[in-house]
């Protein structure tokens, strides 16, 4: 017998008598501010969230805030001649050599300041770790209060892989003293865009 | 028939010997249990959480055997290679397998407790194949040639003149160099270099889910995406318990994870793969080694719950005065007390007596584990089966006596305060297993039932 089948048969022989899946948690909290929680908690959690009116406002800040910087990536049309860096290539290993990228968020989460990027926001899958600076824009009424209501709106079947980003890549484990920067983006900007 | 080659407490006197360094690690780790209650307290909803979770783990439990099926399928419709392995050698044969077939000699691996408990870098490197630790407290204990001493925290037993060191001698920082920032800026050099050369990279899976097929990898450092996403092979390993049913549970289990842990909200990455990107090729290898033993265990199986959160060592008075190598086994801590003798009960007896069974455990645990309550089970399990050391067994059976019969118990704990006060060398002494690293206190004047008949005696 292969090894599956034996796994499975002890399984079914030692697994106890079958429960009830519970429901999830009733009323879970809610935020009278979710854009202001959420925005409490990305900076809490190392990154930079700011309100933006509209595309253009985000444009001036990128340059202002990344003004020093070439190999400037974007997935977002309207950002578009603000890159100096195409991502239109197949090998991903060629994008070590960016240092800022901007890309869309689907949503964001009040509770943790957590955002669902999924390929469908990314040219590739390792660009919001690879790169040196990452910026997420996210629009201010995509903000859900928990993860339950985040992941109603999560399919992965319909993008194959996804991921939460709440914040800059961060370790401790230099005797529990936090450092900002330990393999993917050095730092998080966060754009939550008036979506009127 | 009791033949250890340690244990806890022998293993844990070297850790002990340096006092001031016992209290900075012990209040290091209730710092981060600290954060933790912090962290819970944010959420009204935080003990219904727990109690969902575990009820949801419980579903699993029961229903392993159907979902684990309807987990492959998935995968396997997926685009995802299945693999099946009854134990840690067919495991790492499975890995090895991958890697060969690719004829590949380096590869990178983020941290994956099941690995550890498989001894999977040792087999890799005696097929000649390179393996590098990403996660950063990993990389440095992988360094150092030591194993990690918590789950969640691999390197918390080390201070950072010992990291500066290590890092000088092994990444060339300067000599004497301490600062954590230059020491992670330094690590994360050298390992940007391993992530863009390395074809294979090896992952854990924090949670499966049944429903999808897919599953979930939590990091802070982005570690695990840096590997997977660049690799033309992803290879995930998961002990079978990591299966979630459905992917709404997703929800739950993030909220409890990173709070219970270290007191973020979450990971900065929760990474949910499904299908390999194209070209790229997936295995996951589910992995029984003993699991399904410790599942037909009534008394014990609820230990497979486990999310490896780290919570109950951050909390355990034991743990955090003795340190995770003295527990001898990859997963430290009371929950790898109660996971450690159903791998092996003659190694690991003297595990379950590593515990004040003070019950904290079992209090911050986010699946709600009766921790402390299988430690005591185990003991006695463990003593029946003769794996407990004689003068253990012959110290409970004298203490039975002395409590079983009130006069004996009176005039023992007489003996036993003058003693001490006349003779303090008599307890006072090596040969004292509770007198090693610790004071005796001073005795009492006398018993509390004395004072009891002295201050409410008639009433």
């Amino acid at each position: 017998m292969s090894s599956r089948d034996n796994i499975l048969n002890k399984i079914k022989a030692a697994q106890p008598d079958p429960t009830e899946l519970p429901s999830a948690p009733q009323n879970p909290i809610r935020y009278d501010d979710p854009v202001g929680k959420f925005s409490e908690m990305i900076n809490l959690n190392g990154g930079v969230a700011e309100l933006a009116n509209n595309w253009q406002d985000i444009r001036v800040r990128l340059d202002t805030t990344f003004n020093e910087f070439s190999n400037r990536a974007t997935t977002i049309p309207f950002l578009a001649d603000w890159a100096d860096f195409s991502l239109n290539v197949e090998d991903p290993h060629e994008l070590e050599l960016i240092n800022v990228a901007v890309i869309e968020g689907a949503f964001g989460v009040a509770e943790n300041g957590a955002i669902w990027v999924s390929e469908k926001h990314v040219s590739h899958r390792v660009l919001p770790f690879i790169t040196q600076y990452l910026g997420i824009v996210i629009r201010r009424n995509e903000i859900v209060n928990t993860m339950h209501e985040a992941m109603e709106r999560v399919n992965i079947s319909e993008s194959g892989w996804g991921c939460f980003i709440a914040g800059p890549s961060k370790t401790a484990d230099i005797e529990q003293s936090l450092v900002i920067g330990a393999h993917g983006a050095r730092g998080l900007s966060v754009y939550l865009l008036n979506d009127h | 028939m009791y033949k250890a080659e340690t244990d806890h407490a022998r293993a844990s006197e070297a850790f002990n010997s340096d006092e001031s360094y016992v209290n900075w690690h012990d209040e290091t780790l209730w710092f981060v249990r600290q954060k933790r209650d912090k962290a819970a307290f944010q959420i009204p909803e935080w003990e219904v959480l727990r109690d969902t979770a575990s009820r949801i783990k419980h579903y699993v439990l029961s229903h392993m055997h159907e979902l684990l099926v309807e987990f492959e399928k998935k995968a396997l419709a997926n685009g995802v290679q299945v693999h099946w392995a009854a134990d840690a050698s067919e495991h790492n044969r499975i890995v090895g397998e991958i890697i060969q077939k690719h004829k590949v000699t380096r590869m990178v691996k983020s941290k994956s407790m099941l690995t550890e408990e498989c001894h999977l870098n040792e087999y890799l490197t005696g097929l000649g194949i390179e393996v590098v630790d990403t996660d950063l407290g990993e990389r440095i204990v992988q360094l150092r040639e030591e194993p990690p001493s918590h789950i969640v925290l691999p390197a918390i037993h080390l201070k950072k003149k010992d990291i500066g060191d290590l890092f000088h001698k092994h990444l060339g920082t300067e000599a004497g160099a301490t600062d954590p920032q230059y020491l992670t800026e330094a690590a994360r050099q050298h390992l940007r270099e391993k992530f863009v050369t390395r074809r294979v990279a090896l992952t854990g899976v924090n949670f499966a889910v049944a429903e999808t097929g897919g599953f979930m990898v939590c990091t802070n450092e982005g570690n695990a995406d840096m590997g997977a996403h660049l690799a033309d092979v992803h290879i995930a390993c998961m002990g079978f318990e990591k299966l979630i049913p459905q992917a709404e549970h997703l929800g739950v289990f993030l909220r409890l994870l990173a709070r219970s842990a270290t007191g973020q909200p979450i990971t900065t990455y929760s990474s949910y793969f499904q299908s390999p990107r194209p070209g790229q090729e997936m295995h996951i290898v589910i992995v029984d080694n003993g699991r399904s033993t410790q599942l037909g265990r009534p008394d014990f199986r609820n230990s497979l719950k486990c999310i490896r959160c780290g919570a109950c060592m951050n909390t355990c008075p034991v743990y955090r005065r003795s340190g995770g190598h003295s527990y001898h086994n990859a997963v430290a801590g009371p929950i790898g007390s109660i996971l450690a003798p159903n791998l092996d009960m003659t190694k690991n007896a003297d595990l379950p007596f590593a515990s004040t069974l003070c019950g904290s455990c079992s209090n911050v645990c986010p699946v709600k584990i009766d921790i402390h309550d299988q430690l005591y089970k185990w003991r006695q399990v463990l003593a029946k089966g003769g794996y407990v050391p004689a003068t253990k067994t012959m110290g409970i059976k004298t203490m039975a006596a002395v409590l079983s019969q009130p006069r004996f118990y009176q005039w023992s704990g007489k003996l036993g305060r003058t003693v001490m006060r006349a003779l303090p060398g008599v307890t006072n002494n090596s040969l004292n297993p509770w007198y090693k690293q610790r004071e005796m206190p001073d005795p009492p004047k006398e018993s509390f039932r004395d004072w009891y008949i002295r201050n409410r005696g008639g009433k």
